[in-house]
């Protein structure tokens, strides 16, 4: 069985986000850049299935900028076999980036797509329902435990009432919750073995996808700020703040 | 121009968040439709077209939508997806995991988690966790959106009484299967709509301690929430997570116990209208939004907290 991750360079999620003045977006120069959280969980679910016996390659994809290629080589390191690089020189929507995918999954016939749920930058929370939707392929998303089975897959998925779980026949797409694992970090000779496997890059321009923006970005601002609280000293003082003051209570 | 609601429900009632998501909806344009897919939902169907901001409803019923498959779902929705300028639900579990799927089968680039409708093709929405706000403008054809419910008022329930309008059913998918659902029941009011959420965090250092943070819950008619460092460390289930990528709360009061306030905490607490933080690390970030932050030991600030509060006889249910 061959397991395809797609995983995505975002700003590290312990940055404090700096809206740029003009408001054309956020502040990503000399800012730290990581795998999308989630998509490590990704990763990770694929090397513990290789692990188990169960699959026997695993293919790490992403869809970026030169240095998106990171996440590719971090991807390796952990226990990929090798990597693809889809290189654009702007930022996609997800609708353009599900397209791209649809490409290398109908190239490398993978059995299974997993990646993180959702990408920490513009939380859209749309890729892998939208690759599942080109390729009528079972969707089983926010997966927080994955069982592989005979031609099918059971996921448990965190939901709003709790946790829900389905049977999804393969070939299917598995998005990633946090709690789906917990990512191992990279050891020193593996990240020294990893520079050797192979990343095949490839021009998105050359897959003929349409990838033009259909969103407008109009402004980017900053959210309101709160104004500034107060310390109470006791908890005497707290409550009664609450109940005299706010009048919440 | 036309706007179709998927409603969200259980075949008995509809989900609370779909009634915000009508609010929004009706703001995109008054001619709403909404898309009932269930079985045996009748009761839903009518209380659905007693919604006055609903101008008609749409019921499919047949088996196969006894469970939520977002396979079927979305079969069901392109039939009627032509008629229709926006195609939109709310933004919790439920709407993330079905609108993206219709989305790409319509080519359509979806708007996601949207907090302020602008204009019919303009929208208002979080990036990076709250900490931008993004003004979005659609340029296709037909729009795909999902409308984060905290950011709307529910809509009025009563007085409306719209056409209810049976359509026929749709394929069904044979790879995929619902297996089960282990919801948790509670007497406690829902975490996304409660109006005082008091929320533990790794702080709370074990499952059984939580239980300083369900007393004052009962004493005050609270949700319980909880930090994903407490639900990762497993004292609480996952459905209490706040935060990026669990649920947003806006109440009208945020109690945040022994939580630190990481950035993705921060995003699903940070519009309530008031905060509290209880934490003994006076420079936690948590205290940067609290408006009332209380630097103490919580083991000893929790049950003080209960007994001042139990010399209030005057709290608001």
């Amino acid at each position: 069985m061959k397991i395809l991750v797609a995983v995505k360079r975002v700003i590290d999620y312990n940055v404090q986000i700096r809206v740029k003045e003009d408001g054309s977006g956020v502040v990503t120069d000399n800012v730290k850049m990581s795998t999308n959280p989630p998509d490590d969980n990704a990763i990770e679910e694929a090397v513990k299935i290789k692990e188990a016996g169960k699959a026997s390659e695993i293919i790490a994809v992403t869809v970026g900028e030169e240095k998106a290629q990171e996440t590719v080589r971090k991807a390796l390191a952990v226990g990929a076999d090798r990597g693809i690089h889809v290189k654009v020189d702007s930022i996609l929507e997800p609708l353009a980036v599900s397209k791209i995918l649809k490409k290398i999954v109908e190239k490398e016939n993978p059995d299974l797509v997993f990646m993180g749920k959702q990408a920490i930058d513009d939380d859209c929370n749309q890729t892998g329902q939208m690759l599942a939707a080109h390729l009528n392929w079972p969707q089983a998303t926010f997966a927080s435990k994955i069982e592989v089975k005979e031609n099918s897959l059971e996921v448990t998925r965190e939901v709003d009432e709790g946790l829900e779980t389905i049977e999804v026949n393969t070939p299917a797409i598995v998005t990633c919750d946090l709690r789906l694992n917990e990512p191992r970090y990279a050891s020193l000779p593996n990240i020294m073995k990893a520079k050797k496997k192979p990343i095949e890059q490839i021009n998105a321009s050359d897959l003929g996808v349409d990838t033009n923006p259909r969103i407008e970005h109009i402004k980017i601002e900053e959210p309101p700020k709160r104004k500034a609280g107060i310390k109470v000293a006791s908890v005497e003082e707290l409550v009664q703040k609450l109940k005299n003051e706010a009048k919440v209570i | 121009m036309s706007v179709l609601l998927i409603a969200e429900h259980n075949n008995k009632e509809v989900k609370s968040f779909t009634l915000n998501a009508i609010t929004a909806a009706s703001q995109i344009d008054q001619d709403l439709h909404v898309l009932l897919i269930g079985h045996n939902a009748d009761d839903v169907a009518k209380s659905l077209s007693e919604v006055p901001l609903v101008k008609k409803v749409l019921h499919m019923d047949n088996e196969i939508y006894e469970n939520y498959i977002a396979e079927n779902y979305t079969s069901a929705i392109l039939k009627h997806a032509d008629k229709y300028s926006h195609i939109v639900c709310s933004a919790n579990t439920f709407g993330k995991n079905l609108m993206p799927r219709i989305a790409a089968l319509l080519d359509i680039s979806q708007v996601s988690d949207i907090i302020k409708v602008i204009a019919p093709d303009t929208f208002l929405r979080p990036i990076y966790a709250g900490n931008a706000f993004a003004t979005v403008k659609s340029n296709d054809d037909k729009k795909c959106i999902t409308i984060r419910p905290t950011s709307f008022e529910a809509a009025e329930t009563t007085g409306g009484s719209a056409e209810i309008e049976k359509v026929d059913a749709a394929d069904k998918t044979e790879n995929t299967k619902f297996v089960n659902r282990e919801e948790i029941k509670s007497d406690r009011p829902e975490l996304g709509t409660a109006r005082i959420v008091i929320s533990g965090g790794r702080g709370l250092q074990s499952g059984e301690n939580f239980k300083l943070i369900t007393d004052v819950a009962d004493k005050l008619n609270a949700a319980i929430g909880a930090s994903r460092a407490a639900v990762d460390a497993g004292y609480i289930t996952n459905e209490h997570q706040v935060g990026q990528t669990g649920k947003v709360v806006v109440p009208d009061l945020y109690i945040a116990v022994g939580i630190s306030g990481a950035i993705q905490h921060l995003a699903g607490m940070k519009e309530s209208k008031v905060i509290v933080a209880i934490n003994k690390d006076g420079e936690a970030p948590i205290f940067s939004v609290a408006d009332y932050g209380l630097e103490a030991d919580l083991f000893e600030a929790l049950p003080q907290f209960l007994e001042e509060l139990n010399k209030l006889n005057t709290i608001q249910k």
